[in-house]
């Protein structure tokens, strides 16, 4: 059957904050019938031209997506073997009759010019990005990690347990996260290390709701049956069955949550609470720019921004098209 | 109704009660505790033993909750959050006057944002397919992947500094309606805020929208000669606009977050700014005050958010239990 308002039909985690969705619908209950793909892209009713482009052009942003991450991968962590620039030894730059001072606009030797502290941009970006990458990585895996064992455990176990774990999550996903990420960083005091957990720590709640509903449907289907029937315990059916059953919705929320993380990180470095100096991130040299936004200094400012936007908009445009890619399957009616 | 809205109450407490929990256990992991914190890091053990004495620190955990809970209950008018080593002045005073100025500037946002969404959301669905149709979506795009603390600033250098159409920051007056005073200075900060608001509930609205269309009671409003304009606007919008309401009432916390970045980067004195500063002075007591209370204003507005869903949906409003 095909439905013209589900060509359009867009999910609704996705175009806000996706920190703040209910579990999607279209995970409850799928039937073994409609789990058979379709084949093809086949849910659109325009013309065929119509439908090609479109999967041409979503094709198009993935691998876009994908080039433009591995380019900042390679910016970040090759970079600084090729371009080497002093980024950590404030003194040594203060003594260093050759250098250039800061503030200084871009110019020979300097294609990005250099920051307040005297640091070279081009040298500080690639430095910052590997902070923010990292951070963005790990801190997505790990919030992936606990969310998933969270929330499958939860709905394997059902009843009362489902209810108390579920209501955890409720009053975790209540409070504005930028508060709960300010307030954890003031009382630990933020390091690189500390960050990914804090950031993870505010970002697992998403992933368990998510797997917990998929878990709820998967649950009931006759192949955890079977294996019940056979004597598998629990630890066997959510590690084997339950878990590489969702790992599509698993590994979306991964690919954005990526993006997420670096933007919480960036939002945490911008009001000042990302690495400690000299180490930096994106955020935080956003954040340096921005105060001297009255004097013109555009490379303290375009720079940054730009990386941070690039990167989270090439993770959201993978995350779209994996999404598509695994769920549309399961959403198909 | 009255089942659902009581339902809706309980967890509204449930969860009030567990910010509360979460908010008491933070502030019991502060290094080295609050004696240190308040007293400084030279605070010799003895010190420490007659703070604790002096303040009810050295009783069980158990009470010392009990003993939080009812100071921020009792008296009700007065609650109680701690003090505030910064400011010294009670965490309550403090934010009471900027709690004000945040509600008006996240308010008015919101509301902002609503207008602009909705119709947007259907003129997207009116052309669908059109070039407008996917210049929005694009525009939508770009705005959700604009972090605001980029665009803010962004808005600064190019409306208050170069073209300075606008000022940088809004007056910081003590009253919440100083705001008024001078509309100009609430632009860009209502702009930075409403900007992402405004692409995700088009989006939202575009998308509920379209689901509408292909209900049933939209094919028998065609069927018995309704014309398209009243399918869509009599039909159509009222029944698309009611997750628009939860989708409003489960963002209200990414807004109340998104305030946090706006308020810090116009300078705009409210309760973000407010913690922002508290935090970088390692003021804990107000840090945690003002994140218990920015939830408590969040679930607050989720709730205000379900009921007028549960005004709004027939299924509700006629006694269905949902």
């Amino acid at each position: 059957m095909t439905d013209p308002a589900k060509e359009f039909h867009e999910d609704p985690a996705y175009g806000f904050d996706a920190s703040q969705t209910p579990v999607p619908m279209g995970f409850e209950a799928i039937s073994p019938e409609e789990m058979v793909p379709e084949g093809g892209e086949g849910q659109s009713t325009g013309g065929i031209g119509i439908q090609i482009l479109r999967v041409f052009v979503e094709n198009r942003l993935a691998v876009a997506g994908l080039i433009v991450i591995v380019l900042m991968v390679l910016f970040c962590f090759v970079g600084p073997m090729l371009y080497h620039t002093n980024q950590t030894d404030q003194q040594a730059l203060l003594i260093n009759p050759n250098a250039p001072g800061p503030n200084v606009g871009p110019g020979p030797g300097r294609p990005l010019g250099t920051d307040g502290t005297g640091f070279d941009i081009l040298g500080r970006l690639m430095y910052g990005g590997q902070v923010s990458l990292i951070v963005g990585f790990a801190s997505a895996a790990v919030a992936t990690i606990v969310g998933v064992a969270y929330g499958a455990l939860s709905g394997y176990f059902g009843s009362w347990s489902d209810a108390l774990l579920m209501r955890i999550v409720d009053i975790g996903l209540s409070i504005p996260v930028l508060f709960l990420l300010i307030a954890l960083v003031t009382i630990f005091h933020a390091s690189e290390t500390l960050l990914i957990f804090v950031i993870a720590l505010v970002s697992w709640l998403i992933p368990a709701r998510l797997i917990r509903g998929e878990t709820l449907s998967l649950r009931t289907r006759e192949y955890v049956q079977a294996v019940r029937v056979m004597g598998g315990g629990g630890q066997r059916i959510v590690g084997r069955h339950i878990i590489p059953n969702a790992i599509g919705t698993i590994v979306v929320f991964a690919t954005f949550q990526v993006a997420d993380s670096i933007l919480l990180l960036a939002a945490l470095g911008f009001l000042g609470f990302g690495v400690p100096s000299p180490q930096t991130d994106w955020g935080s040299m956003l954040s340096a720019g921005a105060d001297a936004a009255g004097n013109g200094w555009w490379w303290q400012i375009y720079p940054a921004g730009l990386c941070i936007v690039l990167v989270v908009v090439a993770f959201n445009f993978v995350g779209d098209s994996l999404r598509d890619a695994l769920e549309v399957r399961l959403q198909r009616r | 109704m009255l089942g659902f809205l009581i339902r809706r109450v309980i967890q509204a407490v449930i969860v009030i009660l567990g910010v509360v929990l979460i908010v008491f256990l933070l502030s019991q992991l502060i290094p080295g505790g609050e004696c240190k914190a308040v007293l400084g890091p030279k605070a010799t053990p003895s010190n420490c033993v007659h703070f604790n004495k002096l303040n009810g620190l050295n009783a069980p955990l158990l009470v010392q909750f009990g003993r939080y809970v009812k100071d921020l209950v009792w008296p009700f008018w007065h609650p109680n959050l701690g003090y505030s080593y910064k400011f010294n002045q009670g965490v309550t005073q403090v934010i009471a006057e900027r709690l004000p100025k945040t509600l008006v500037l996240v308010g008015t946002a919101t509301a902002i944002s609503l207008l602009i969404a909705i119709p947007l959301g259907i003129l997207q669905v009116v052309r669908r397919n059109k070039p407008s149709d996917y210049a929005l979506t694009g525009v939508s795009f770009v705005l959700y992947a604009m972090p605001p603390f980029l665009l803010g600033t962004l808005l600064i250098i190019w409306f208050a500094f170069d073209l300075k159409w606008f000022p940088v920051s809004p007056p910081s007056d003590a009253s919440a309606w100083a705001v008024f005073s001078d509309p100009r200075a609430f632009v860009l900060p209502l702009v930075t805020l409403c900007a992402i608001t405004v692409a995700s509930f088009s989006r939202y609205m575009r998308s509920s929208m379209m689901d509408a269309l292909t209900e049933d009671y939209v094919r028998t409003a065609r069927a018995k000669g309704a014309s398209n304009r009243r399918v869509l606007y009599g039909h159509a919008l009222r029944n698309a606009l009611i997750p628009i309401l939860t989708l409003l009432g489960l963002s209200l916390p990414a807004i109340v977050s998104g305030a946090v970045i706006t308020e810090t980067v116009f300078n705009y004195p409210g309760m973000g700014q407010l913690t922002v500063y508290a935090a970088s002075n390692s003021d804990i007591p107000l840090v945690l005050g003002t994140t218990l209370v920015a939830t408590v204003a969040t679930v607050i507005g989720s709730l205000l958010a379900d009921v007028l869903y549960a005004v709004a949906d027939p299924r509700i409003r006629f006694g269905g239990n949902r």
